[in-house]
């Protein structure tokens, strides 16, 4: 696994453009640490969440990956958090894809897409972290002002 | 055709009405098309999309409820609703009445003071637009239908973030083979290739398109969006297809803000999954409303012989 040093969302989202923008040619000759890196960097963004939530990431493993444990944990209590579930699941294949198969003529590309799908979720937690002192983000969120739904009882409305 | 859903219950929604309307208007053309019928709920309401949701969860569950209720008295054990936000609170309601006692307690002390029948757990069944057809027609009748074959058009299928989550409220989700996945949805990718379309693999298809974020923060929705349309790109696809109306006008709206505030500018269109499918039956870009679609596609489309 690379190492990661504590990064911000901006670094994370400079490492995601620069694999982006790096030549085919470049990409291949270190595709397996560049699957890593990819690994590495969306934990590193789910580690952002959890510590503006005030809590210390996880180093467990679900089904092999630290990812999705952090996912997890990040959903806990978090409902709304859930919209990122398949993100997670889709980086941790793309990691896997490349991770089989250093040396297919289609790994630049592969590496490229999984790079995307780390950008949404570089994204997606940016709006998350952004809006944490609003209100919920997603649809299926649990109720912003649930304490006075609480006060007052629905059948008085 | 398996004669299941031939005539169903249908529940717009507000969306399906405003910004959605070429949604509306492709649904109900494709199904007249495929011989199915639906009937609108009478005096429907609005099924509290978000807003309710956030303020008074109950009472969401209520909405929701009268809907049911009302395709109940019509006669009704199923009801079609194309919005991802409806048929996500129509479903979530389902669960609510099934498994919480204080939302029954609730829904009957709104409904009775609304002077209705309480809509029980369990009466009527809730489907999607992609359910309808899936299970109506099937590949197979769809193929059989096909006149102007999607043959060559390259397809990312957009499922959004509603459509399966939470899982809890999708029992019938998740059963093998010929159900619905949770983890990678899968059945308007089977009814486009069954139209002849080119499905691309494309890894964001219940990626957050940041559609609650559309006026707090404009700019977040505009970069999840520019990502989902840059992937769908890099995927090699033509068109995004989509099944949620929030989540097109999403992408419509932001693929536009994108090119004028970040000036990323994407080709990739934009259209429903029952546009294609009734283009794919013969029926005109016109009669499916592809002319009210924000995203102009007129030119790929012709020069695809379709519409």
């Amino acid at each position: 696994m690379a190492n990661i040093p504590s990064m911000s969302l901006n670094d994370i989202a400079a490492r995601l453009d620069a694999m982006l923008a790096a030549p085919d040619t470049a990409l291949a000759a270190t595709a397996s640490q560049r699957a890593d890196e990819l690994l590495a960097l969306g934990e590193a963004i789910l580690e952002i969440w959890l510590a503006a939530r005030g809590e210390t990431p996880t180093m467990r493993v679900v089904e092999g990956f630290r990812l999705l444990a952090l996912h997890r944990q990040g959903a806990r209590g978090e409902p709304s958090f859930n919209a990122c579930r398949e993100t997670c699941r889709e980086l941790v294949y793309h990691h896997n894809l490349v991770r089989l198969e250093p040396a297919h003529t289609d790994v630049a590309r592969r590496l490229r897409l999984g790079a995307m799908v780390a950008r949404h979720l570089q994204l997606f937690i940016g709006g998350k972290l952004e809006v944490a002192g609003l209100g919920e983000f997603c649809c299926s969120s649990r109720p912003l002002r649930q304490h006075e739904a609480s006060a007052q009882p629905v059948a008085n409305v | 055709m398996s004669g299941k859903y031939k005539q169903v219950a249908y529940y717009p929604g507000c969306a399906l009405e405003g910004t959605g309307h070429a949604y509306n208007r492709s649904t109900k053309e494709l199904g007249k098309a495929l011989g199915l019928d639906v009937v609108e709920l009478k005096n429907w309401n609005c099924c509290g999309a978000m807003e309710v949701k956030n303020v008074d969860p109950k009472l969401q569950t209520y909405l929701s409820a009268r809907n049911l209720s009302i395709a109940e008295a019509m006669g009704f054990d199923t009801v079609m609703a194309p919005c991802n936000g409806c048929y996500h609170n129509l479903k979530k309601a389902e669960y609510d009445l099934a498994n919480d006692p204080a939302s029954r307690e609730v829904t009957d002390q709104l409904s009775r003071k609304a002077g209705h029948e309480t809509y029980k757990a369990g009466k009527v069944e809730t489907i999607h637009a992609l359910d309808w057809i899936k299970q109506a027609i099937g590949e197979d009748g769809l193929k059989a239908r096909v006149r102007n074959s999607l043959k060559g058009l390259k397809i990312a299928n957009y499922y959004g973030c509603m459509y399966t989550r939470p899982r809890h409220i999708f029992p019938e989700k998740d059963r093998g083979p010929g159900s619905e996945s949770t983890w990678k949805p899968h059945f308007m990718d089977d009814l486009l290739a069954a139209a002849g379309a080119e499905n691309v693999e494309y890894p964001l298809k219940t990626a957050c398109c940041g559609g609650a974020h559309t006026l707090s923060d404009s700019d977040t929705s505009t970069k999840l969006v520019l990502n989902l349309l840059t992937t769908a790109e890099a995927c090699g696809a033509d068109v995004i297809a989509t099944e949620c109306p929030t989540c097109h006008t999403g992408l419509e709206m932001h693929q536009v803000r994108a090119e004028k505030v970040f000036g990323r500018k994407t080709t990739v269109k934009i259209l429903y999954f029952t546009q294609l499918l009734g283009m794919a039956l013969g029926l005109s870009a016109r009669k499916v409303g592809v002319p009210e679609n924000f995203s102009a596609s007129s030119d790929l489309l012709r020069a695809r012989g379709l519409g």
